[in-house]
């Protein structure tokens, strides 16, 4: 087992320890300070992302909305961590300079091309759905997957077992026949 | 900003410090694995879950933290799930490492959460059907795996250990 991968990363085994002992401290930490304990996840912090951008056209709307006055639209832990998530990020790769501008990713461009135009089509409707699933099945990979299997949650492994199994075969059908 | 905003914060740099030293915030990582030619998103959410699952059974069995299981909602998570999985494949992002590709200077997921966004809004307007038709087929509640089956937290996690161990030694053995 390498500490470091040939692009300069560190060893998906090492990084995804650390990960597991951070969700320790994390849970560990937040019942300390806050009273309750917080487990890692993302996909609500974009239920409540949409509410405060829906607030700003149709407050009237996002009051009487049901899953929105259930979600509570609001900047909680999580949205903050959805926030530093992208700081993290942003720190990390200027570091290690792996920080790159890419338009288009591989994978995608070998089967579309360099349109950004399609990849921009793709991702939105790939967006819409997958969001609707995770919101339907109440998380994504980090609140079933990570979160969820850490504490041997029923759903989160079905949840698990759904994510890939469909999303194996969905991608064999979309990227299966590309060009190298 | 209020403390839990604070330590949000923190966490979540860590957390995306984390993700990108994995490698794992790329559209190609995120693809290759569902087309089965890198795992390395593999490799690094069981290495988490197995690391994660100790620390929080001992301290949730200890009465030190609480535990937030999600419902077993048969029609929500089976369906929910295969949404998110076809979705996901597409996009190339999980709601997560979007945001992390976006501070990794991969910019073009911006649309990735454009359309996250526009979900999660047509999700709030359609879950008063959801709430009546799909979430209201059968729900187990927030069940456990060792209360499932009927065998102490250890056991499921030995067995998971081992399992994520074997297919560890097989990843590298086929270099995927």
């Amino acid at each position: 087992m390498k500490g470091k991968t040939a692009d300069g990363g560190w060893s998906p085994y090492l990084a995804g320890a650390l990960l597991g002992l951070l969700a320790i401290a994390s849970a560990f930490a937040s019942t300390q300070w806050l009273g309750k304990t917080k487990y890692l996840g993302a996909s609500t912090s974009f239920v409540r992302a949409a509410g405060l951008i829906e607030q700003k056209v149709a407050p009237e709307l996002v009051a009487a909305n049901e899953y929105y006055t259930k979600t509570k639209v609001r900047i909680d832990w999580q949205f903050m961590l959805v926030v530093g998530i992208f700081a993290g990020a942003l720190i990390s790769s200027v570091t290690d300079r792996s920080y790159r501008l890419e338009s288009v990713p591989p994978i995608w461009k070998e089967r579309f091309g360099n349109s950004v135009l399609k990849r921009a089509v793709g991702a939105v409707l790939g967006g819409v759905v997958a969001m609707m699933g995770a919101r339907m099945a109440s998380g994504c990979p980090s609140g079933h997957g990570l979160s969820g299997m850490m504490q041997l949650s029923v759903s989160g492994f079905v949840a698990m077992g759904m994510f890939f199994m469909v999303g194996i075969l969905v991608a064999a059908l979309v990227y299966g026949r590309r060009s190298s | 900003m209020s403390s839990d905003q604070w330590l949000g914060l923190v966490t979540g740099i860590l957390f995306g410090f984390l993700l990108q030293k994995g490698r794992v915030l790329r559209f190609e990582k995120q693809v290759g694995a569902v087309l089965l030619e890198d795992m390395t998103i593999l490799k690094f959410m069981l290495s988490a879950i197995l690391v994660g699952m100790i620390g929080i059974t001992v301290l949730a069995e200890a009465d030190v933290i609480a535990t937030s299981r999600k419902s077993m909602n048969l029609g929500a998570v089976l369906l929910g799930g295969a949404l998110f999985g076809g979705g996901w494949a597409i996009m190339g992002f999980c709601p997560g490492t979007s945001i992390g590709a976006l501070g990794e200077g991969r910019w073009h997921a911006v649309f990735a959460i454009i359309g996250m966004l526009l979900g999660a809004a047509l999700y709030a307007e359609l879950y008063p059907f959801f709430k009546s038709t799909v979430l209201a087929w059968q729900d187990f509640g927030k069940i456990g795996l060792p209360e499932a089956l009927g065998v102490s937290a250890w056991v499921v996690i030995a067995v998971f250990w081992v399992a994520a161990l074997a297919l560890f030694l097989f990843f590298e053995k086929k270099g995927l």
